[in-house]
């Protein structure tokens, strides 16, 4: 039996969020996440009733906690789904996203990565010999922007929230990245042939997206990506949840204050450097070069043999993904 | 009790632990990064947790 009581109803709590110092239930959770939705959208106008949106869904657990709290504000959102190519990780993950789409009537349109542009993550990886990530969030970015540009989307929402957004900020602190923390807000305006882009989730947790999808009923991708395993990002979440461990409120402080009080003063300055952008020849996206980094990256792969996920696994990654090759094996320890 | 872990998914058995606190000190997991699934549902912290029970503890950090 459930000892603590929701602070709004007092009925039994079903979570305990430290940083409000405070137990909810079921229902209130929900209300609470949309609440700090609808204060991140209005505080930094992010979207309009009137907005066509495109959701980047990745079948995780923010992706798709994301389209379902706007949807239940009344925005009208379809989903882009980018199918990276990284095993049998892409396989479960679009399984997620077209589920959560076909049960609710929604629109989710797919990219293929391998079969419309004729490469995959792990093969831009080892042939570049990038950091696998790098090669991806570029992809994504690309695609993410040519979708909305094509659909007539007015707004991309990606499904970034505080947890991210702290890891992110806490990143580019630690290399005092003037530029990089310039640019660091949870709304991009459009321009240059770029769509708008905000993150309505920057109020709201990790923790309570994933609480969101389990109280929703939503099934996600609950599965790492192997590839991104035992990265820097995680690195900085796990030392940044170790703080707030100590101090809950911590990474609100850090993120929201940064966004609050040092954005503005860093935007005054013209410290984003906003380069002349023309066309890419390849593709007539935005670009500061004569070809985008998509294209160049595209020339350098298209035509080399795919490569397996598990050979551009290195360290703690290729551990992880061996072990769980292994499926519900007992081990009879800890994590 | 029986837990479920995930990343990678594998089972485990715990015992004498009562509260869901006491089960992530006991395999020490950080209360921020995981959440604890029985039946279904939630259970908060101070949750009271029983020898025969089956539970998720869930990861909820992503690092893409």
């Amino acid at each position: 039996m459930n000892q603590s009581k929701c602070r709004v109803c007092r009925e039994p709590a079903i979570i305990d969020l430290p940083r409000h110092n405070a137990h909810f239930c079921g229902e209130h959770l929900l209300q609470l996440c949309r609440r700090q939705v609808e204060r991140a959208i209005t505080d930094h106008d992010m979207l309009s009733p009137a907005d066509r949106v495109l959701v980047a869904v990745s079948g995780g657990k923010d992706s798709l906690a994301v389209w379902d709290i706007l949807l239940e504000l009344g925005y009208r959102a379809d989903g882009l789904y980018v199918g990276l190519g990284i095993g049998e990780y892409s396989d479960a993950s679009h399984d997620h996203a077209v589920a959560f789409a076909s049960d609710r009537g929604l629109t989710l349109h797919t990219v293929d990565l391998r079969d419309e542009y004729g490469y995959d993550v792990p093969t831009a990886a080892k042939v570049t010999k990038r950091v696998p990530c790098s090669a991806c969030g570029m992809s994504k970015r690309h695609l993410f922007d040519r979708a909305a540009r094509e659909g007539g989307y007015d707004v991309v929402v990606t499904g970034h929230n505080l947890d991210d957004e702290a890891a992110v900020l806490f990143g580019n602190t630690l290399r005092w990245d003037i530029e990089y923390l310039a640019r660091q807000y949870p709304v991009l305006p459009a321009r240059d042939g770029f769509p708008k882009k905000v993150k309505p989730l920057m109020r709201l947790t990790e923790r309570e997206m994933a609480a969101w999808c389990i109280v929703r009923g939503i099934e996600y991708q609950v599965d790492e990506c192997p590839i991104a395993v035992g990265n820097k990002h995680l690195g900085y979440k796990e030392a940044l949840n170790a703080i707030e461990r100590r101090s809950p409120g911590a990474k609100a402080s850090f993120y929201l204050e940064f966004v609050a009080k040092m954005a503005p003063i860093l935007a005054e300055r013209g410290l984003a450097g906003h380069e002349h952008l023309g066309h890419c020849e390849e593709c007539g996206a935005p670009t500061t070069g004569d070809t985008c980094a998509f294209c160049r990256l595209r020339a350098r792969v298209v035509g080399h043999d795919p490569v397996p996920v598990e050979l551009v696994l290195h360290g703690a990654a290729r551990k992880a993904y061996l072990a769980g090759r292994d499926d519900v094996a007992p081990t009879g320890g800890s994590r | 009790m029986i837990v479920r872990l995930r990343q990678p998914t594998r089972e485990i058995e715990v015992d004498g632990v009562h509260t869901v606190n006491q089960l992530l000190d006991r395999l020490e997991l950080n209360r921020e990064s995981f959440l604890v699934i029985r039946n279904g549902t939630l259970v908060p912290g101070d949750g009271r947790l029983a020898d025969d029970d089956v539970i998720e503890i869930r990861p909820v950090v992503s690092g893409g």
